[in-house]
């Protein structure tokens, strides 16, 4: 059973007293994104339950949201998710390649997990990037101006520093 | 040359900061404005021309003049920093360099409208975003400009980022709203229209970053002088996101009025087109805006210069214009493919429809499909029709916009380019 710590419990308070009285609800994407992060990258049943829990609202309310966002997993995810975007203006500029590198590289295909469990590849749409195109979101930040040299170098240096 | 009102300190060593900025400037309006009529305030904004900087072009005063003052409900004033249509950028840019002068716009803005809670509702993706604005919310709170009786005027007002999760019909306002109330973001039938019932049931104002963003530059320096910037009624200055094929693609705060020639091929802008390339399309506005052709990015169709304003953007109508939109200004040169650009947009909005209405549900799906096809040699002839036909019947028969944007980029690319389209089905895909 998921269980957040002493000082998230206290951030979702801080999150719920953001709203008015009775508007508990809209705490939900807030502290979703919490329990994504603090319970595995991903969100499961259990998990859900438990934010629903937290929040005082139905499960049903959760699963109906959680499934409706793109940034929530549902699935478990390899440790590192690579999301290159793949919109007009990021394939104007060669996402399409990236993409097709990435996946000779990581030998898996676009929705695959690495068999190391390392790596995941997912496609995403507009980023609000175009300028620095092509480009991905990994973890909390973006990798910008993409080249395959500089992917290289970077799941080299994530593979490098598993073993 | 290009004026700078909202990025003139952009580059400024740490503007981010409460202290630099207020050294710059910063936070002046807010001095100013505590002391104003509230009422007066909206009608310096009307005097400004200012019009929502979101898409749709909407006059800020009179918006905020429809606000329902008279319920006995909390108002609300919204943000709207969910930033998802393709090729625009420009929310995203200001707020990392500028984070306590959309926070400076919102205090303004808020005791214009007489709400005392706003939100800021950001684009999941934007981690760093959040983070950045929640630290220029505590700053301004800590030195009083935020929080209760800011500068000693009595009025009180709270500020609370929100985040976004991974959805483009978030950014349309009543999906917003829904979304946060922590719903899936379906957006509402209007009327009832924000201002009457918007956020949890009460009077409401959601706006862009970049139009809450002029604001305090209009209380400083009057409504006048923001509307003698600009032409006709595109007044100030509007942030453009320039990508695609050009030289220097990046964020640019241009005056209302330059020539889109001028954008395109200045060292000042966009820097012109790679070397040995020359110009196919325009995408002036974002992706769901009509793309134009080469012969009508520069002139319009009377052979007028074409000018980076509302009016001239759309001169020509739907035959021969297009419009500003988001100002997400996206150039394709000869390298480009306009039917496989057309699918990825399609892509695109297929797989951000809500799904609530049908025509827009099956019909993004249609377009998809049949825009695959011809893009991997496998079309007819006569589905160069049919995507128009679906087209039509998705425009105008919606809930929401999302379905009129993803029918125009289909139905401006076949009225544009039809040969293009036709060499697909003849020589089955691209050359
Ligand atoms: C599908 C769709 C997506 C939109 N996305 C955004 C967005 O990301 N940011 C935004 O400010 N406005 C967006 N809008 C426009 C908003 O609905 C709304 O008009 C705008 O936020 C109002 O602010 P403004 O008057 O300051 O422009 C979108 C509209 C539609 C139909
Ligand atoms: S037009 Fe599309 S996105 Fe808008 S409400 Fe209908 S189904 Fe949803």
């Amino acid at each position: 059973m998921p269980k957040f710590s002493d000082a998230s419990l206290a951030k979702v308070k801080e999150i719920i007293a953001r709203y008015p009285e009775g508007r508990h609800k809209s705490a939900l994407l807030p502290v979703l994104h919490m329990a994504q992060a603090e319970f595995g990258g991903w969100l499961s049943t259990e998990t859900m339950d438990y934010v629903a829990s937290v929040i005082g609202i139905q499960p049903i309310e959760v699963y109906e949201v959680a499934s409706f966002y793109t940034m929530f997993e549902l699935q478990p995810t390899g440790q590192y998710v690579l999301q290159v975007c793949h919109t007009g203006p990021c394939c104007l500029v060669g996402a399409d390649k990236i993409i097709a590198h990435l996946e000779s590289k990581l030998g898996i295909k676009v929705g695959d997990t690495t068999s190391d469990g390392l790596f995941t590849l997912k496609t995403v749409e507009c980023l609000a990037s175009c300028g620095t195109a092509p480009v991905m979101q990994l973890g909390r930040r973006y990798v910008e101006n993409l080249t395959e040299a500089k992917l290289d170098e970077m799941i080299e240096s994530i593979r490098g520093n598993k073993s | 040359m290009s004026r700078k009102i909202l990025l003139e300190h952009a580059d400024v060593p740490g503007i981010d900061t409460f202290p630099i900025y207020r050294q710059h400037g910063g936070y002046d309006s807010v001095e100013k404005a505590v002391k104003m009529d509230p009422m007066a305030i909206v009608e310096e904004v009307k005097t400004s021309g200012l019009r929502g900087r979101g898409g749709a072009g909407f006059s800020t005063g009179i918006k905020w003049s429809f606000l329902d003052r008279k319920s006995n409900n909390p108002r609300y004033l919204v943000c709207n920093a969910d930033e998802g249509e393709p090729g625009t950028f420009k929310d995203r840019y200001f707020m990392e360099k500028l984070p306590h002068l959309l926070v400076e716009g919102l205090i303004v803005s808020s005791f214009a409208l007489g709400t005392h809670t706003a939100y800021v509702y950001v684009r999941g993706e934007f981690f760093w975003i959040i983070e950045a604005l929640e630290v220029a919310i505590a700053e301004a709170k800590a030195a009083g400009f935020l929080g209760k009786n800011i500068l000693g005027s009595g009025f009180d007002l709270e500020i609370y980022v929100h985040p976004g999760a991974g959805a483009y019909i978030c950014g349309e306002e009543s999906a917003l709203l829904e979304s946060l109330e922590g719903k899936k973001g379906y957006p509402r039938i209007k009327p009832p229209f924000p201002a009457i019932s918007g956020l949890f049931g009460c009077p409401t104002v959601i706006n862009n970053v970049e139009t809450i963003a002029a604001v305090p530059w209009i209380i400083v320096n009057g409504g006048p002088a923001y509307a003698a910037i600009g032409i006709g009624r595109s007044t100030g200055t509007k942030l453009i996101s320039a990508s695609g094929n050009i030289k220097k693609p990046g964020v640019y705060e241009i005056d209302m009025g330059i020539t889109v020639e001028e954008f395109v091929m200045s060292d000042e802008f966009c820097g012109g087109l790679l070397e040995g390339r020359t110009l196919k399309a325009i995408i002036a506005g974002g992706s769901s805006v009509p793309i134009l052709p080469a012969h009508l990015a520069f002139k319009t169709a009377a052979g007028e210069p074409r000018l980076m304003t509302y009016e001239s953007l759309f001169d020509g109508g739907f035959a021969s214009g297009t419009m500003m939109g988001s100002g997400g200004f996206i150039v394709l040169d000869n390298t480009a493919c306009i039917v496989r650009n057309t699918w990825n947009f399609s892509r695109f909005y297929h797989h951000e429809s809500c799904g609530q209405c049908s025509p827009c549900r099956e019909g993004t799906g249609w377009l998809e499909k049949v825009l695959h096809r011809l893009e991997h040699g496998e079309g007819k002839m006569h589905d160069i029709d049919l995507l128009v036909s679906i087209s039509k019947k998705i425009e105008g028969h919606t809930i929401c916009a999302l379905g009129d944007a993803a029918a125009w980029p289909v139905v401006s690319a076949v009225l544009h380019f039809r040969e293009e389209f036709e060499s697909h089905v003849k020589n089955r895909g691209c050359l």
